[in-house]
């Protein structure tokens, strides 16, 4: 299989305004194309646009908007995994040859209709994302013996490294008592202890290994992918306290880039919500099962942003199609060592985990200086 | 009648496929397993409370019947887990299903 490289990323601001989704897509991909002006727009063969918005032909849009005629034009939905799904369609178009360079960008707007999967019925009349939540919540704290000022700790790190990402949609710090005070949405689950929808796009482009080495000294190499769907409705989860879906994609991903998740320096983690974060650290490896928190907490206290350094999910916002690529852009950056305030020392490798729907469904990627 | 048919009625049904006997859900006319079509049993099943939460005053319990159905349904008195329950109410309210327990 050829390898396929990142080249070139660009991102909008996560904000709560109100915009056109067209509008989107093409903030972030007009601020790639200024950061990456010798991109020679003629040699982009596919242009994926990520997004749960209802808007139609936002692909073949976008490509107008930016000036590419592209052989190949579509748009790819998967609720929250969207992003790095599209991802993965970009990389398969170069390693089969069909394409050489694919422009991937994602958008959302804060009302996305990809919040709630209407289609779930057996979740009743609570089918908001709150209360696939609160049940996650509540049997991983009772099965391990979790208390919610230790789960709080998720949110109080990732608060505090969002601080530093300029990008993003929180720009607070929060105590844990901060996070117990927050409105009460369950029994289980506080407003803070949840990622907020917003409105935001990212994007990047992926090319063949000859056109990469063209363009950049330095592409970061995508060297692992797994993917895996056990559901689409949330009570067909086997488990509640840990995520089946990212473990198997995990293992397929590292089995690719053939190494141990001990060699993984850096991470973004799917942290929809605050139990999201240590139930993905446990199910990929990074640690025993029940020990995610413990590994949160020092993480936290020794200021190490090995995980989730741009704020995850929660301080960052969720913009659902464009936040699977805005994780692989932090991933990007931190390979590059342009990651600012938020840089890891030294990472030579680096872990996506995006998730969809309850974790029914999880893409996991690898990426290498 | 289909699921949701019998379902606006108040009445909870079984989706099992008539060649190998599956219990199907979600439910739907056709077995995920042999593809064949599925039949509803009707009658008072019984069901096991996996986990909970709460929200506000009602509680929010994912009920398992028959290693084969879970659902979340609705409960006003105090759930315990493992605990034996049965559907008292259900419904469609805009297209969405409703289930409340005792």
């Amino acid at each position: 299989m050829s390898k396929v490289g990142i080249i070139a990323y660009g991102t909008s601001p996560f904000t709560k305004e109100d915009h056109k989704i067209e509008s989107m897509l093409h903030k972030s991909t007009n601020d790639l194309f200024q950061k990456n002006f010798n991109i020679n727009k003629k040699e982009i063969d596919a242009v994926l646009v990520s997004t749960n918005n209802n808007s139609k032909y936002l692909s073949p849009i976008l490509s107008e908007m930016v000036g590419i005629q592209p052989k190949i034009a579509h748009s790819i939905e998967s609720l929250c995994n969207s992003g790095t799904n599209s991802i993965v369609s970009a990389f398969s178009y170069i390693s089969s040859g069909l394409a050489d360079m694919v422009l991937v960008s994602g958008a959302e707007r804060y009302d996305s209709p990809g919040q709630i999967l209407e289609w779930d019925n057996s979740r009743g009349e609570f089918k908001h994302p709150i209360f696939w939540a609160s049940i996650f919540s509540k049997s991983y704290k009772q099965k391990y013996g979790i208390s919610d000022e230790q789960l709080a700790i998720v949110s109080v790190k990732n608060y505090k490294q969002a601080k530093e990402n300029p990008n993003a949609l929180s720009k607070k710090t929060y105590t844990v008592e901060d996070i117990m005070n927050s409105k009460k949405l369950t029994d289980d689950l506080r407003l803070l202890n949840c990622s907020r929808p917003c409105t935001g796009s990212a994007s990047i482009i992926l090319a063949s290994e000859e056109i990469a080495k063209k363009y950049t000294d330095i592409p970061i190499w995508i060297t692992g992918i797994g993917q895996k769907t056990t559901s689409a409705g949330f009570t067909k989860n086997t488990t509640l306290s840990s995520m089946e879906s990212t473990k198997l994609a995990g293992e397929a991903a590292l089995k690719m880039a053939n190494c141990n998740i001990s060699e993984i320096d850096v991470a973004e983690v799917h942290d929809a919500f605050a139990v999201c974060e240590p139930m993905a650290l446990e199910s990929l490896g990074f640690i025993n099962p029940g020990e995610g928190i413990n590994m949160i907490k020092k993480l936290h206290e020794t200021n190490n942003f090995m995980i989730n350094p741009r704020g995850g999910l929660i301080g960052s916002g969720h913009p659902l199609g464009a936040t699977g690529i805005s994780q692989t852009i932090e991933i990007v950056q931190q390979l590059q060592k342009t990651a600012e305030n938020r840089q890891t020392n030294n990472p030579k490798m680096g872990l996506i985990h995006n998730m969809s729907a309850a974790a029914t469904s999880s893409t996991v990627l690898v990426l290498e200086k | 009648m289909s699921f949701e048919d019998e379902l606006s009625k108040g009445q909870f049904c079984i989706p099992e496929c008539m060649a190998c006997k599956k219990v199907v859900w979600p439910p739907s006319e056709f077995c995920d397993n042999c593809n064949e079509k599925t039949l509803l049993k009707k009658g008072e099943f019984e069901g096991k409370i996996i986990e909970f939460s709460k929200q506000n005053e009602d509680y929010f319990c994912m009920v398992d019947f028959f290693n084969s159905i879970r659902l979340i349904a609705k409960m006003t008195s105090s759930p315990k887990k493992d605990q034996i329950v049965k559907i008292s109410k259900c419904g469609m309210s805009d297209g969405n299903y409703f289930f409340h327990i005792i």
